[in-house]
């Protein structure tokens, strides 16, 4: 039983480790992206850690088997709804205008939000012309 | 895909939530069983309508085969782009060149192209930006040199997916159409 106990205790170091990591990315990245890229991440290895090393232990521990049932279905709600905070989160940013950082190589949303943009510009010039001739 | 019954879908529906409250109370009491019971009949026949298209198609046994194989396959991917990531914060150089690249998907669903999403940003280094139509638009914290190099916009998404969705979509197409 006590194996358990430990396996726990090493889980649940490694998503203290984890959570660190990210704490570290938010500081050392240089823009908005990349620090989502470090923090939203501790969603994962960290806290699934930390959650599942939680009911390892308490069964090594000798507590009811419902222990590791709960956290892992804990896990796997913070699984299926992090990520969409993350990309709420991302996709305000970016349409708030906040600038990706210098040493970006390539935009292919900013390129496809201009071509869309344009295309209704296009639309708009061409209905007005029509309005323009039905006066 | 088309549109099941309403009894296919208030039996998918209620044995969701069943499995639901089983897992939620880690029990097996009678007890917490037919209450579960009672209360996952009453929720399915309320919600079953806004639940569920497909029914009980859903748990067809190659899908529900192919999403438990799903589980520890992108665990597994998971943890490779954490210990990534973690290299790229701890390197003193700090070794990123991020950039929004675009991929193309070849799922139909939208249950499908959500879970493609989630499963993107769920996996460090990359993170679904938008999806408009079949396009996904995703943060990368390192542009590999063949993406970069694409000579034109559908070599850069060839390329792009193969590295980023390709290898979900493979299990994502099965489990969800």
């Amino acid at each position: 039983m006590n194996a358990l106990a430990i396996i726990g205790e090493v889980l649940v170091f490694i998503g203290t480790f984890f959570y660190f990591l990210s704490a570290l990315g938010l500081i050392r990245m240089p823009d908005v992206y990349n620090r989502m890229q470090t923090s939203t991440k501790s969603a994962t290895l960290g806290s699934l850690g930390v959650i599942v090393g939680v009911g390892i232990w308490a069964i090594g521990k000798g507590y009811s088997p419902a222990w590791i049932v709960q956290t892992v279905a804990v896990a796997g709600f913070l699984l299926l709804t992090n990520p969409i905070s993350a990309h709420a989160l991302i996709r305000a940013a970016y349409k708030r205008g906040i600038p990706l950082w210098h040493g970006s190589v390539v935009d292919k949303y900013g390129e496809h939000l201009a071509s869309k943009a344009q295309a209704e510009e296009a639309e708009g010039e061409t209905s007005e012309t029509s309005e323009g001739v039905s006066e | 895909m088309e549109e099941a019954s309403r009894a296919s879908k208030f039996v998918y529906t209620f044995i969701v939530l069943f499995i639901l409250w089983l897992v939620v109370t880690a029990s097996l009491d009678s007890q917490e069983l037919i209450t579960g019971a009672v209360i996952a009949l009453i929720v399915a026949a309320l919600t079953h309508d806004v639940f569920t298209r497909a029914g009980l198609a859903n748990l067809h046994p190659k899908r529900v085969a192919y999403a438990i194989a799903y589980i520890p396959y992108f665990l597994w991917a998971m943890i490779m782009a954490n210990l990534d990531v973690a290299y790229r914060v701890l390197h003193p150089a700090r070794p990123i060149r991020p950039g929004i690249v675009k991929c193309r998907t070849v799922l139909n669903s939208d249950t499908g192209k959500l879970s493609l999403a989630n499963s993107i940003t769920l996996t460090p280094g990359t993170i679904t930006l938008d999806v408009d139509g079949d396009n996904y638009f995703i943060h990368w914290i390192w542009v590999p040199d063949e993406v970069l190099n694409a000579k034109d916009d559908s070599e850069h998404v060839e390329k792009a997916s193969e590295a980023i969705t390709r290898p979900f979509e493979k299990y994502l197409r099965v489990i969800f159409g």
